[in-house]
């Protein structure tokens, strides 16, 4: 037996001694699942987005969206994910922007590099102003974290009302991805006297558009 | 209370910039914590604390279950679970891991069981560097010191103390404007972050029919850490489990609410393994570190486990009178405040502080705010019960048990008590004085270390007794 199996089945047996229990005897009945999903509200999505210093914009159809992001990237360089959303705005087709590949390494530098990043959201959490992101093929870790600036757009349809009703849509969030992130508002500090500076390691900058 | 007390008691008391430091930071974190739960903010506030209390005790009573099961569903998102019994195996497997893999800069987001570990100066007496990314543990880092709260770790400084950190060891110009200082920072660690080779990060909780750990953060770097690098270490308590994903929510609206105020941290990442197959980015291994060091000592007694129900909010830290004068750093270990006086005794021996636990003045303000119910001024009386418990073993404070004998049969006799009563009022000083020094002939050590602390009302003219007896 290796060391670290010999400290793991050490701890185990301690606290199986400590605790009055034996070797694979199933807990009795957990406590009921306590979840209070709520109802989506555009405006107290944007209104929690707002009072965290985001931006918000509701943008009528994509054209209007890729409007509001050309006026954004506009002498600046922009690096965008892949996904469905991005590509029927045509945000691609910006000159500044320059879509995610699928090399890591070429990936990670153009996200250092640039100055921001576009992004889509799986769901929009009403109650907290939070966006949803699973990572994958199509939405990299790195475009709304590496850049100063974070537009993510995101269709009506998928603000939802609050965590309870992510974790009832999504129970099982490993099966869909490696990471699973909840951004609410800019990156933000305040261990410096509790004094509040936005952009510490993250993007200090959140602009948010619901087509 | 006085012996073995640590000097940094007085000399905190005696700084004034310190002392309106600390006031002035709990202040604003009490504030802002009664604002996120006032009025209907959160109208089940009381259900979510009595349904987080029932999880954590489910999940602590059968802990065993719950810590294999991680285990295999950590091992079938292609990562891999580690039990590590105290900080020098946790250190080993690193050491080993890196030596394996020829790395050499590892980030650290910030993680109080690492520092209870001591961690950092483990990795750097073997060549390794480890850099703490959140900006307040890098601060005390450069500085050299220990966290002063838990979720603060720099509470105690001023941007000119930051200032002075930064200029002597980053060799920078003075620089006092916390944002200027801020963007300094993210700078060098920006740096860091895209060089490293290992991430490693704490959990605030273990998701055990996920295989996931949760880190909840507002700057990012726990998210840089988590995935930038190839490898990312999660180092956890035994704890820190709990049963379901569903389960979260619970937990994630009283922990940011309890601790700053927040309905949610700025970033809150559910993370499960290395990055899966067609992910473009998000590390290459996983590794969940479980560490006992001391926390299945707390398992045997029933009602003590609750101990190990805290999610390290540092509420009860803010609203405690005692920790808001000798501050964080006059606690013995890395847990400071009403919870650090609860647990540090229960992992160490009750023998090695034994003052700590009556460094309480058992208002009950930490009981009432604690977001998962945990009873700490009961644990508190337990805890002082063994430490007299110890004491009468080892043979230790023989004349204040003394003290208590004569006082417990003074009480039983009520005749000797009246009689005491008429020579304080007879000998005792006049005039409505407080006494806050003994008199020549009381001044032997447990009245004298009694007085060093509180002074004594003037005994009355007249008895209560006297009294009844003239109506």
């Amino acid at each position: 037996m290796s060391p670290q199996e010999t400290s793991r089945n050490a701890m185990l047996s301690r606290i199986r001694t400590a605790l009055g229990r034996r070797e694979g005897q199933l807990p009795p009945p957990l406590p009921e699942i306590y979840l209070r999903p709520s109802r989506p509200n555009l405006s107290t999505f944007f209104a929690c987005i707002e009072r965290l210093n985001g931006k918000t914009f509701k943008a009528g159809s994509p054209a209007e969206a890729l409007a509001y992001v050309a006026a954004l990237v506009k002498g600046k360089s922009a690096v965008a994910s892949n996904s469905t959303v991005l590509r029927d705005c045509g945000i691609a087709a910006l000159e500044e922007v320059t879509c995610a590949g699928a090399d890591k390494t070429v990936l990670r530098a153009l996200c250092a590099e640039s100055d921001i990043g576009i992004s889509s959201a799986d769901f929009g959490l009403a109650d907290t102003g939070t966006l949803v992101m699973l990572s994958s093929h199509q939405e990299p870790r790195m475009i709304s974290l590496l850049p100063p600036l974070h537009i993510a757009i995101i269709p009506e349809n998928r603000i939802i009302g609050n965590l309870d009703e992510l974790l009832t849509l999504l129970p099982a969030p490993v099966e869909q991805t490696s990471s699973m992130v909840l951004i609410t508002g800019p990156s933000r500090t305040g261990d410096i006297e509790q004094i509040l500076v936005r952009g510490v390691h993250g993007p200090g900058e959140l602009h948010v558009v619901v087509i | 209370m006085a012996a073995n007390h640590p000097e940094k008691l007085s000399t905190t008391l005696a700084d004034a910039n310190l002392q309106l430091a600390i006031y002035a930071g709990t202040g604003r974190l009490i504030d802002h914590r009664k604002n996120a739960i006032a009025g209907d903010l959160l109208p089940d506030y009381e259900d979510l604390r009595t349904h987080a209390n029932l999880l954590k005790k489910h999940t602590i009573d059968n802990l065993d279950y719950y810590l294999e099961q991680v285990e295999q569903n950590v091992a079938a998102h292609g990562g891999k679970v580690v039990f590590c019994n105290d900080g020098t195996e946790v250190a080993d497997f690193i050491l080993n891991l890196a030596k394996q893999r020829g790395a050499k800069l590892i980030v650290k987001s910030k993680s109080m069981t690492t520092e209870e570990l001591d961690l950092n100066e483990r990795l750097e007496h073997h060549d390794l560097e480890a850099v703490e990314t959140d900006l307040g543990e890098y601060i005390i880092q450069l500085a050299g010191v220990k966290p002063y709260h838990i979720v603060a770790p720099a509470l105690h400084m001023t941007r000119y103390d930051v200032a002075d950190i930064f200029t002597d060891k980053l060799g920078i110009e003075r620089e006092v404007v916390p944002e200027k200082q801020t963007m300094i920072a993210r700078a060098v660690l920006r740096q860091k972050f895209l060089a490293a080779d290992i991430g490693i990060t704490g959990a605030n909780f273990v998701v055990a029919d996920s295989g996931a750990v949760v880190v909840v953060e507002n700057e990012g770097n726990a998210r840089l850490t988590s995935s930038a690098p190839k490898i990312h270490i999660a180092v956890a308590g035994i704890e820190k489990l709990i049963p379901r994903a569903q389960d979260l929510s619970v937990f994630l609206k009283l922990l940011g609410r309890s601790a700053t105020g927040q309905a949610l941290t700025s970033y809150t990442s559910f993370l499960s393994g290395p990055r899966r197959q067609g992910e473009v980015d998000g590390p290459e291994e996983f590794y969940l570190i479980l560490v006992d060091n001391g926390r299945t000592k707390l398992l045997a007694d029933p009602d003590r486990r609750q101990s190990l129900y805290c999610i390290r909010c540092g509420a009860c830290l803010n609203h405690c009178p005692v920790y808001r004068k000798i501050g964080g750093h006059s606690y013995p270990w890395v847990y400071s405040g009403p919870i650090g006086a609860v647990i540090t005794p229960q992992f160490h021996g009750v023998g090695k502080d034994p003052w700590l636990p009556f460094a309480s003045s058992l208002c009950g303000a930490c009981a009432e705010v604690c977001p998962v119910k945990i009873d700490i001024p009961k644990l508190l009386l337990d805890l002082r019960a063994d430490v007299t418990a110890h004491k009468k073993e080892q043979g230790e404070s023989k004349m204040e048990r003394f003290a208590f004998q004569v006082f417990a049969w003074v009480m039983r006799h009520p005749r000797v008590y009246a009689l005491g009563g008429r020579v304080a009022a007879a000998f005792g000083p006049k005039g409505g004085e407080w006494l806050s020094s003994a008199p020549w002939f009381l001044n032997v050590a447990p009245v004298r270390g009694w007085l060093s602390q509180r002074d004594l009302p003037p005994p009355a003219a007249k008895s209560f007794r006297q009294i009844w007896r003239e109506r």
